[in-house]
């Protein structure tokens, strides 16, 4: 969910474009990093543990951990945390630990 | 560390100028000094050090924006009113951050990544996926902080953030983590980001704390108590609960040994579990740099040891801000000045000028850490000066052999 | 308490205030700081200079009730929304309190509100007299809330009637 109405805060948000996550396509706002716009749309889940197969979502924020690795137009290991949203960009949820061959 | 040590760690981090051969010695661009991260510090460290005559200085940033975490502080800082106290965050990052774009003799370089500090003092970044080498004289290293993770079980499942990430999803994208949210921890994040969702218009069901008492200043615990948030101290999660996401925690009382009582248990429903346990700073690049730690808890953790002048054990390195240790964003701004400073004074030799102004900024950073809420920090800076490290590796600087 | 709960002592709270005779004489400030922290923005807030001068800035603030005139210029200047200002005088059954408010949207004059006190427990009913949002003082309002008068000694903050309904 988006804020509207903060009583500090005026958010100056981007261009509307769109974005598809596992082919579901999802709004969202330019300036917006991945996981921020899978937020808004209520994705927490981003991806599964190595390991374990267990749900993993956003931690830091701010790129120093691994928990929001997800694979984009192709690449895998991308940290949607820092990395900004853009129009058609393809996300999907990764499968273990990416292949690099495409 | 003695000779055949240092050989040998030499041949495992290389010589960037002389053994590559992109990398001769006259094709990378020697500057003066390099600032290593655009929050509080290093901005500060920039702006010092263009102020007080340097002409080549370089400030790295990996994110693509500079401000650090003051990007998304929305509450006024306390301090001096000179040094930006009642000025909100967000403010402070937008006024530093203009400092630094007006002052020609700094080059920005955000999304720009340090990848090591190599053996004859050449930097190595990843920049538009293309490494780069740059060749400073001094280097301040600001890269601040890394928040700490409690152990509980599930603590793993999505709706469990760090006390940053929420605020970078509401303060930065102005995008709710969730409706309704636990708070781990009573100190000063945990307190403030608490106020700052409930400015949000989140729902805080409580702030629970393991301690007996609250450690964040005392106004930020009055001013969201008086919202009705109750403070649980003697407090702590026992466990989340959830499939794919979190969906309940139990929160428990735990006795004066830390053991939970049974029967306190209780459970919260709740779609965020937001954990403000701690700090502990980024020590990673000073470390690959070859500089000694200390663990000193009172700092949150392992620390770089370093000297009055906030130079570490390998030469001509500083270190400021939260990346020495946990502090508050007020005194890593006076530290940036500070290395500058001494960065300055190393490089030019010094003069009366310079030595006025750093009489000023350590007064204002002593001024700071006089008070009681500073006794912890004061206590940290003396182990991490090596005077209490008895028993560990004493301070003794290392000299670079090439140069 | 404090320390344990964020809820002050009542008798810390009856110790920050001024004699009857001063209450009596019209709105004051009421520092609700406890804590030595580095801190002094309220001292240059003061147009009238009645809060001393900081000789370290991790001191407690001190003021003068006698310089006060309770201008409030120090409530939306305190970083830690610390500071309040009580009147007594404003009418013959209701007192007034000014307090620091950082909460959206601000509430409207003549709205009926319930004021809180210092755990956020309800107190009773309160009515908005005056909502002060000027530019100089950065986003924090200070709401002049009206309330019987001997409630001024505990309330300090207060909601929305559509808040109070889902408890």
């Amino acid at each position: 969910m988006r804020i509207k109405d903060h009583p500090v805060l005026d958010f100056k948000r981007g261009k509307e474009i769109k974005f598809t996550f596992n082919g579901r396509e999802i709004k969202a706002y330019e300036g917006e990093t991945i996981a921020a716009a899978l937020h808004a749309a209520g994705v927490k889940e981003l991806k599964k543990s190595l390991k374990h197969d267990r749900p993993r979502g956003l931690f830091c924020a701010i790129g120093n951990c691994s928990s929001c690795f997800m694979e984009v137009d192709g690449e895998p290991n991308v940290k949607t945390c820092v990395i900004e949203v853009k129009e058609g960009m393809e996300v999907n949820t990764q499968q273990g630990k990416g292949e690099l061959s495409g | 560390m003695d000779k055949v040590d240092k050989m040998d760690r030499a041949d495992k981090m290389g010589n960037l100028d002389k053994v590559h051969k992109m990398g001769n010695l006259d094709e990378i661009e020697r500057i003066e000094l390099a600032v290593v991260g655009g929050g509080p510090a290093g901005l500060a460290a920039a702006v010092k050090a263009a102020e007080l005559g340097l002409e080549s200085i370089v400030l790295f940033e990996r994110d693509n924006f500079l401000g650090g975490q003051l990007v998304k502080q929305t509450h006024q800082f306390f301090g001096s009113k000179d040094q930006y106290a009642g000025t909100r965050g967000i403010d402070i990052a937008e006024e530093l951050t203009d400092k630094v774009r007006k002052e020609a003799a700094i080059e920005v370089k955000t999304g720009a990544v340090v990848q090591g500090y190599y053996e004859d003092a050449v930097i190595g970044y990843l920049e538009d996926e293309r490494f780069q080498k740059v060749k400073p004289e001094k280097t301040i290293i600001a890269t601040g902080a890394a928040e700490k993770m409690l152990s509980f079980p599930n603590n793993d499942l999505p709706g469990i953030y760090g006390a940053g990430a929420v605020q970078t999803l509401m303060n930065q994208y102005g995008i709710l983590p969730g409706e309704e949210i636990l708070m781990i921890g009573a100190g000063n994040i945990g307190l403030i980001v608490t106020y700052q969702l409930l400015q949000a218009g989140v729902k805080v069901k409580a702030v629970v704390e393991a301690t007996d008492k609250i450690g964040g200043y005392a106004v930020h615990a009055t001013k969201i108590r008086r919202a009705g948030i109750p403070i649980l101290t003697k407090h702590t999660i026992k466990e989340a609960r959830g499939d794919s996401k979190v969906e309940e925690a139990v929160i428990c009382q735990l006795d004066e040994n830390w053991n939970i009582i049974p029967g306190t248990e209780e459970i919260l429903e709740i779609d965020t579990i937001c954990l403000a346990v701690g700090l502990t700073p980024k020590i990673d690049l000073a470390l690959q740099a070859g500089c000694q730690m200390a663990y000193v808890p009172e700092l949150g953790g392992d620390v770089p040891v370093r000297d009055e002048d906030l130079e570490m054990t390998e030469e001509n390195i500083y270190i400021a801000g939260d990346a020495g240790g946990i502090e508050e964003a007020t005194a890593a701004i006076l530290e940036g000045e500070l290395a500058a400073i001494n960065a300055v004074r190393a490089i030019s030799g010094g003069g009366s000028d310079l030595e006025a102004v750093y009489a000023e900024v350590s007064e204002k950073l002593a001024d700071l850490r006089r008070g009681p809420v500073g006794e912890e920090i004061r206590s940290g800076l003396k182990k991490a000066r090596g005077d209490e490290n008895a028993g560990r590796d004493r301070y003794s600087r290392q000299r670079r052999y090439s140069k | 308490m404090l320390e344990e709960t964020g809820i002050p002592d009542r008798d810390d709270i009856q110790n920050n205030l001024p004699d009857e005779e001063r209450l009596k004489e019209g709105p004051v400030a009421i520092f609700e700081c406890y804590q030595e922290i580095p801190c002094d923005p309220c001292y240059y807030s003061c147009p009238l200079g009645a809060i001393e001068e900081f000789e370290d800035i991790n001191n407690l603030p001190e003021l003068d009730f006698d310089k006060c005139t309770g201008c409030a210029q120090c409530v939306a200047n305190c970083p830690g929304l610390a500071i309040f200002v009580i009147d007594y005088t404003y009418s013959e059954d209701e007192g007034v309190i000014r307090l620091p408010y950082e909460y959206t949207p601000l509430p409207e004059v003549d709205e009926q509100v319930i004021a809180l006190d210092h755990s956020g427990e309800e107190v009773g009913p309160g009515r908005i007299v005056k909502v002060v949002n000027n530019e100089n003082q950065d986003k924090t309002a200070v709401i002049w809330l009206a309330v019987e008068k001997e409630k001024l000694v505990t309330v300090r903050h207060f909601k929305r009637m559509e808040e109070s309904s889902d408890g």
